[in-house]
């Protein structure tokens, strides 16, 4: 059991997430993406009868729903009952630069100065929780997919339009810690 | 039967759940690393799911594998052309990505892990997805 307190190297990680794109297409002809799953929530409280919502959520997406209560099952299990022991082994250079920016909480798997309920009563943790969910999701339907949908699933497909994706993720993700996170920490 | 579909998809989201948490990729530590670019980590993670992803694609397609009910396995392309989507849609998303330190999976697989403040950005990124859904016609794409 003791393995499974340890934390993962990503050489065993990363083989293993690819690998749920072709166990989903061969086990059901699915396409792996968890971000679905939101517009899914959004169509079983459609009361706004909005028309991007409006079809049979049970049928389309049963399936992906019941991956992410696994996926929330898997959750309590790796970050609870097998929790990692030790703090993160983050680079030096990493820990100084956020140091620097004020973060002084490194133990977990987030920083409790951003998320944490404590922090949602402060203006950055307020933005960092709020704003951060919203542009994730209006930015996962927008973009028509999710690090999942997108950077895995549209990528092992060779899609062109996965790439721009990505890059626009990486784009929106350097301004936030490079121009962004500067000035709201 | 229905009950056996259920649960096989309630399995592999497990794995997908526990894997994500043990590996770090969950943490906004790890992410904030990434865009650092400090250190391999993420990109190998992402970066083998890839690979091995790109070639059990190549062998579904090329061996016109099928799937359990025997059904071929069809995977729809997206459109390209829609590139303006990708690229602002995108980046929103790389905004919140960086600033929340999670993207919709490790939301899920946090707040499983006990951290039950994660349904406040869950409920947001609903929302966002709602607020999406609104505009769709007014949005370029």
């Amino acid at each position: 059991m003791d393995i499974l307190s340890q934390p993962m190297p990503w050489y065993i990680a990363g083989p293993i997430i690819g690998l749920t794109v072709p166990i989903l297409l061969i086990l059901g002809g699915r396409m792996f993406g968890v971000s679905a799953n939101l517009r899914h929530a959004c169509a079983a409280c459609n009361f706004g009868n909005v028309e991007f919502f409006n079809y049979d959520w049970k049928e389309a997406g049963w399936w992906n729903i019941t991956f992410l209560v696994g996926s929330i099952l898997g959750g309590f299990l790796g970050g609870y009952v097998f929790a990692n022991p030790e703090p993160i082994a983050l680079a030096q250079s990493t820990i100084t630069d956020l140091q620097a920016l004020g973060i002084q909480d490194f133990d977990g798997l987030v920083p409790a100065d951003l998320i944490s309920w404590e922090a949602l009563g402060t203006p950055t943790g307020l933005i960092v929780l709020v704003l951060g969910g919203f542009l994730v999701g209006f930015g996962a339907r927008y973009a028509g997919g999710c690090t999942s949908g997108h950077a895995i699933s549209g990528l092992s497909d060779l899609q062109l339009a996965s790439l721009m994706a990505v890059v626009g993720f990486f784009i929106g993700g350097l301004l936030m810690t490079y121009l962004i996170y500067p000035i709201i920490l | 039967m229905k009950f056996l579909e259920y649960l096989k998809y309630l399995v592999i989201g497990t794995a997908f759940g526990f894997i994500l948490v043990k590996s770090e990729v969950v943490s906004w530590f790890r992410i904030q690393e990434m865009f650092r670019f400090d250190s391999f980590h993420m990109y190998g993670i992402i970066g083998l799911a890839i690979v091995v992803g790109i070639i059990s694609i190549q062998i579904i397609k090329r061996n016109n594998i099928k799937d359990s009910k025997g059904n071929p396995i069809t995977i729809p392309p997206k459109d390209a052309s829609q590139w303006k989507r990708y690229i602002i849609g995108g980046s929103m998303f790389g905004l919140g990505w960086a600033l929340l330190g999670a993207c919709p999976g490790p939301m899920f697989a946090l707040l499983g892990s006990g951290l039950t403040v994660m349904i406040i950005p869950i409920l947001s990124a609903i929302a966002g997805t709602y607020v999406y859904g609104m505009l769709r016609d007014t949005l370029p794409h």
